[in-house]
């Protein structure tokens, strides 16, 4: 039907239906509405890159390679080598997801496979609480409770494992003020266990029904279960889990500011206090100005770009982990 | 689960006794193999425990030392200029983190809403959405601190002064992916055959999507947004770089300084000054309340939204 159908008992409803009346306006305009706010969402992600590696560049020119290789960051000397906060950030992130890790993967299979209905909603529950406390609340407990009552521990582990080969670095040198890379890290840990349970959480639900149905009536404990039929289809997805929760780990900024007691410095021992990126960022900013300034932006575009790779790959293993799982 | 055709009957997975247990398998395992399980568990819900207590101690420790502090002085009057001074006040840090919440909310929320109905309804297969929602994920990842340093740049060094607006603008960057995503799964989850009885009525997508759709995914929406300003609300480094600090309560976001209330407590957890600790725990026992209240209000929605659902 064309729009010059005129004189039948249809022809307002197919007027009414043309695409130059009032509703296709709206609904053009509509649609320009909503397409506008999602090229919102790129355009911000793009300016967030060009403009700030545009501010940093005059540290980036300054400093070259050396802004990541060299370990002197020495404002009022003007020098700006960022190697101890790199070095902060991996010591911290490796210590959160060591011990954030096997708790969240346990934690996940508690709900998914042991939990009865009404214990997985109160897990659930507690889990939402500990990703909802702000992340200075935790800075706050860390540094006027944790780190004063860890002091013990660290003393104690210190005298103990000191002496011992291999691991002896990690641990000589006494307990410290408490605020050093082990507590930063430990409350990191709470941080992001959270997001990679709960991400794990999805990726078992994936798990085929029938696999874990099959495997218990070969007569295998739920353990058995979980190892054989659980796990590894789930394992892909675990990997992706860890590393959403190690971009969360390197962009946290108040908490690590706050117990990671700020000296810069390069030492295998975990009970000595450091720095790392996002925490120098937010503690130098007040007092900065010129290239140190530039340095910090600096910071946060190696920052964005580090996040931006884990947070990438990460996305990609855990859909195709799940896609995987679905063809199956 | 029951089947399609109810003349077949499907048998159960697990074999029961008349009491509705499942027939033991475990009675005559070996005992390696009982311990194995017996350990497995205890580590899952020792796990659960090594996440559970710090939570309990963090809740506990900052609502007896804070809800001591806390009064109708505390949330009104002006900051005192020194961490030396004991006594009270919080009040211009409640009055922006109000405001700067509100404001980011009022930018975010809209935007991402729409972006969700883009990806949704109106392009779910095109490249074009399938980069917008990598955008988005990847925009998740991006550390609250980074949003900061880059409202910095592109806000403060243009309008060469650090006002609340900027604040809102870095925390609407940080709630704006997240309320895409949460309000496009729930854009998933209303049936096709609603879409498709409103436009066999003969309505357009525009008028489907704001008279149908979206009241039919208004509770999941509601709740992903009061999950993003808990977030947001509780931010620290954006708004440390980009609000400035002020003593006095100032409610113009667009002129002059101001501060919320976790800047406050990461500028006075690190003073060894009794006065400051003690405005910090009140800042903190503050913004808890206010963050779990919005947490739990957005948890009983969307559960009840499931409920209906099913």
């Amino acid at each position: 039907m064309t729009s010059t159908t005129s004189g039948d008992a249809g022809s307002s409803a197919v007027r009414d239906l043309k695409s130059s009346d009032r509703g296709a306006v709206v609904d053009a305009g509509f649609r320009w509405l909503a397409f506008s706010a999602a090229v919102t969402i790129l355009v911000v992600l793009g300016l967030i890159a060009w403009a700030s590696v545009n501010r940093a560049w005059p540290a980036f020119a300054q400093e070259g390679i050396r802004f990541v290789t060299s370990s002197r960051w020495a404002p009022s000397a003007d020098s700006f080598g960022a190697l101890t906060m790199v070095y902060g950030t991996v010591v911290v992130s490796t210590i959160a997801l060591l011990s954030a890790v096997p708790v969240s993967i346990g934690i996940a299979l508690f709900t998914a496979e042991v939990a009865p209905r009404r214990l997985q909603t109160i897990i659930v529950f507690v889990i939402d609480l500990l990703a909802a406390v702000p992340s200075v609340v935790y800075g706050l407990w860390g540094i006027l409770f944790v780190a004063p009552n860890l002091t013990g521990v660290y003393g104690w582990l210190s005298e103990v494992f000191g002496g011992w080969p291999v691991i002896g670095p990690l641990f000589a040198g006494g307990a410290g003020s408490g605020r050093s890379f082990m507590t930063a890290g430990l409350i990191l840990a709470l941080m992001v266990t959270p997001i990679i349970t709960s991400v794990s959480r999805e990726v078992l639900a994936t798990v085929p029904q029938g696999e874990k149905d099959a495997a218990l009536a070969l007569g295998a404990t739920r353990w058995e279960m979980i190892r054989g039929a659980v796990l590894p289809h789930s394992f892909g997805g675990m990997v992706g889990a860890t590393m959403l929760g190690l971009g969360r780990a390197m962009g946290e900024t108040i908490a690590v500011a706050l117990v990671i007691g700020s000296s810069y410095q390069i030492t295998s021992h975990l009970f000595a206090s450091g720095s790392a990126m996002p925490a120098t960022i937010a503690l130098e900013w007040g007092e900065s100005s010129g290239v140190h300034r530039s340095a910090l932006i600096g910071l946060g575009v190696v920052l964005f770009l580090a996040t931006v790779v884990v947070n990438s790959l990460a996305r990609t293993v855990v859909t195709r982990a799940e896609r995987r799982m679905r063809g199956a | 689960m029951t089947s399609r055709h109810p003349s077949i009957q499907t048998a159960p997975l697990v074999q029961t006794d008349p009491s509705g247990k499942p027939y033991s398998l475990t009675a005559h395992l070996s005992p390696r193999r009982r311990m194995a399980d017996f350990a497995a568990t205890t580590v899952m819900v020792a796990s659960f425990f090594a996440a559970a207590v710090p939570l309990v101690l963090i809740i506990g420790y900052v609502f007896t030392k804070g809800g001591r502090v806390v009064d109708m002085a505390f949330l009104t009057e002006s900051i005192p200029n020194s961490y030396r001074r004991v006594g009270p006040g919080m009040g211009p840090a409640v009055v922006g983190t109000l405001l700067i919440t509100g404001a980011a909310s009022l930018m975010a929320i809209p935007l991402g809403v729409l972006g969700a109905v883009y990806l949704h309804e109106y392009g779910p297969k095109r490249r074009f959405a399938r980069v917008v929602r990598f955008t988005t994920d990847v925009m998740t990842g991006v550390p609250s601190v980074v949003m900061g340093v880059f409202v910095y740049v592109v806000w403060v060094l243009r309008f060469r002064s650090q006002t609340g607006f900027a604040g809102a603008l870095a925390l609407a960057c940080l709630m704006l992916p997240i309320v895409v995503r949460t309000t496009e799964e729930m854009l998933k989850l209303v049936p096709a055959e609603l879409r498709q009885a409103s436009t066999a009525l003969g309505a357009r997508t525009w008028r489907t999507t704001l008279t149908v759709v979206l009241p039919a995914a208004l509770p999941g929406i509601t709740s992903g947004a009061m999950l993003a300003v808990a977030r947001a609300a509780g931010e620290t480094a954006p708004i440390i770089l980009v609000t400035g600090l002020t003593f006095q309560t100032n409610a113009n976001l667009f002129e002059g300084n101001n501060t919320t209330l976790a800047a406050q407590i990461f500028r006075n957890a690190s003073q060894p000054f009794d006065g400051a600790q003690a405005r910090a725990y009140g800042a903190a026992f503050t913004l808890i309340v206010l963050v779990f209240i919005f947490t739990i209000v957005a948890r009983l929605i969307s559960s009840r939204f499931n409920r209906m659902r099913r």
